[in-house]
């Protein structure tokens, strides 16, 4: 937890209200309900198959659940969709990448500017003023992020063709290009070793602590959980069964029985 | 390093306003004969537009779609009932017109596209090349009445000036080609560009990152019937020089399709290359059939082993460059550069070496 930072932790940007998704006859998610505070970083930890990323998909509008609704700065979204979500300032990373694979690192940041992009087709082909001057800014920007990732070298390289780690660095670079006010990071550090995790995180932290942007990410590496975040909700088959700073839920019952298992 | 996709930047455009004025000044000057305009260059331009067209909504936006000559067919028909019904317009007026009429059953058409994908999608789209045809065929309206089946084209008149020779043809396509081609690459290697291969790459993503796929997939199927519209109403009048429903059949759209493939999918330059290669290779096939066998070869035969040379080339391809012929050139372009300049070195170097000789 950082101290002294520069945005404070203010009022919840974020509320999840009795949310339930099943598939068929599958329960997903069972009336759970949890909230993300401003400028804070959220994580959403649980087993596999606990429900997280179907939790990030239905916030983000890629599943419809059944019952439950899911407010944003204060107002309930009527109709959830990606898009929507987007526009509303509300960006998120993939479990398993979702870049656009034939394009370069530098296009696929310059996609995630895309809502910073306001000329039509006709002005694009006829190279407007208005649309190079657009252009600048968001290449400019671009630029930015990338020398914050420290991915300088590989920008002109297809995505398709980096390492695995350099592809979770592109995709969190893209979300972050759209400005956003919350991230939504389903397993950024999935799959990487020890030093490429602490990049990770100490650009999260980085972001969080430079831009105020509020994060919200699963992880499955407990340690680097209880490292960087403000609270941690714990989800096991689908319903909540912890939620506090990392602490409480490391002393929680409940949470120590669902990880370690437990005797019945 | 340089990126295996092709992104345009302002030096490509400089190099393309190059070939362009090369096109314009110096072939008028060197090619004098006329089958090359009325056999070669003229539709070699203009199934280069329709190709660029079906890059767009194929390669690019990744809508695997099947019907660009229908939407050529669109075009040239709506083009023959503008210069007929509304003479005010002009030439490029009635153009312009028939490539938005063209749009709108670009739109029409790629609507499906929001539902399904793949090669579902493109029995979906096949529907515009029979819908269109057939619709042109039983409404005598659209082809004035005109009991005959096959009707000729109007003189091409702009500002009272007849532009009947093959050479005045011939400038105007460059014309109309080079500046549809850089609005091609504005679009592409701008923010519409990244939006349409976006939704290629990974539509769900594109989504959240704002992109809206509804907007950007019928976007992208307007802009390419607009092109394969143009492209047809050019077909019409300056090659063909007749209007028949009959020539805009679905081997017209295979050939575009295979145009765009083996050009290479994602590219503009490969529009051209592609078209080339499949207008160009029938008639060097015939030409060695005629001067190396002497005609021992039946021309039915070299025209099904043009065939199966297509198909060999088309699944080859697919395998082993999906990006096509453009990405060869490149390559080739990117192998001999360093070639050329370790030569000018040698030879600088051998003639320092014999200057102090002297």
């Amino acid at each position: 937890m950082v101290q002294n930072r520069k945005f404070k932790i203010g009022n919840p940007i974020l509320e999840v209200n009795d949310i339930s998704l099943s598939f068929g006859g599958v329960k997903a998610i069972t009336d759970t309900s949890f909230n993300v505070l401003e400028h804070e970083v959220r994580a959403i930890i649980g087993p596999n198959g606990a429900g997280k990323s179907s939790m990030l998909n239905c916030i983000n509008g890629i599943y419809k659940p059944q019952k439950g609704t899911v407010s944003f700065k204060g107002k309930v979204v009527p109709q959830i969709t990606p898009n929507i979500m987007a526009q509303m300032g509300l960006s998120r990373t993939f479990q398993n990448l979702a870049l656009f694979k034939r394009m370069s690192v530098l296009d696929n940041i310059l996609v995630g500017r895309k809502l910073h992009t306001n000329t039509n087709f006709l002005e694009v082909a006829l190279q407007l003023p208005k649309v190079k001057k657009e252009e600048k800014n968001n290449r400019d920007r671009s630029e930015e992020i990338i020398s914050f990732l420290e991915i300088e070298d590989i920008k002109d390289t297809p995505v398709g063709k980096l390492p695995y780690g350099l592809q979770k660095k592109v995709e969190l670079g893209r979300a972050l290009a759209t400005d956003s006010s919350v991230l939504l990071l389903d397993e950024p550090m999935a799959g990487m070793n020890v030093e490429e995790k602490r990049d990770m995180c100490r650009f999260i932290l980085k972001v969080n602590d430079e831009i105020g942007t509020t994060m919200v990410l699963i992880e499955h590496d407990m340690g680097v959980v209880m490292d960087i975040s403000d609270r941690v909700v714990v989800l096991d088959y689908g319903k909540v069964i912890g939620d506090g700073t990392p602490d409480e839920v490391r002393s929680n019952k409940k949470v120590i029985d669902a990880y370690l298992g437990v005797e019945h | 390093m340089k990126p295996v996709f092709m992104t345009y930047t302002k030096n490509d455009i400089i190099n393309f306003c190059v070939l362009m004025v090369l096109g314009l000044v110096i072939i008028p000057t060197f090619i004098k004969t006329e089958y090359w305009y009325t056999s070669i260059l003229i539709p070699w331009l203009c199934l280069a537009l329709a190709t660029i067209g079906q890059q767009i909504v194929m390669g690019y936006t990744g809508q695997l779609a099947l019907g660009a000559a229908g939407f050529m067919a669109a075009g040239a028909f709506a083009c023959f009932n503008l210069i007929l019904r509304v003479p005010e317009l002009g030439f490029f007026g009635s153009l312009i017109v028939s490539g938005l009429i063209a749009a709108a059953f670009g739109i029409l058409f790629g609507l499906p596209s929001l539902k399904v994908r793949g090669i579902y999608l493109m029995v979906a789209t096949l529907a515009s090349q029979f819908f269109i045809v057939w619709m042109i065929d039983k409404f005598g309206w659209f082809k004035n009445y005109d009991s005959s089946g096959i009707i000729t084209a109007q003189d091409i008149v702009i500002l009272g000036v007849p532009f009947t020779t093959p050479l005045a043809m011939y400038l105007i396509i460059v014309f109309v080609v080079t500046i549809l081609t850089l609005l091609a690459m504005n679009m592409a290697r701008g923010s519409t560009g990244r939006n349409w291969m976006a939704v290629r790459d990974m539509d769900i993503a594109a989504e959240s990152m704002g992109v809206s796929l509804l907007r950007t997939k019928v976007q992208a199927f307007a802009i390419s019937a607009f092109y394969c519209g143009v492209a047809g109403a050019l077909f019409a009048f300056t090659y063909l020089k007749s209007l028949e429903p009959v020539a805009f059949d679905i081997k017209l759209s295979f050939k575009i399709l295979f145009m765009c493939i083996l050009g290479g999918l994602g590219t503009i330059n490969g529009a051209y290359i592609g078209a080339a290669f499949i207008l160009l290779f029938p008639v060097l096939l015939n030409s060695v059939g005629n001067n190396v066998f002497h005609g021992a070869i039946d021309a039915t035969i070299i025209s099904s082993i043009e065939q199966v040379i297509f198909g060999l080339l088309m699944i080859v391809f697919m395998i082993y460059e999906p990006l096509g012929m453009a990405k060869l050139w490149e390559t080739i372009k990117q192998n001999i550069r360093p070639k050329l300049t370790s030569l000018n070195i040698k030879i600088l170097k051998s003639s320092k070496v014999k200057n102090p000789k002297k």
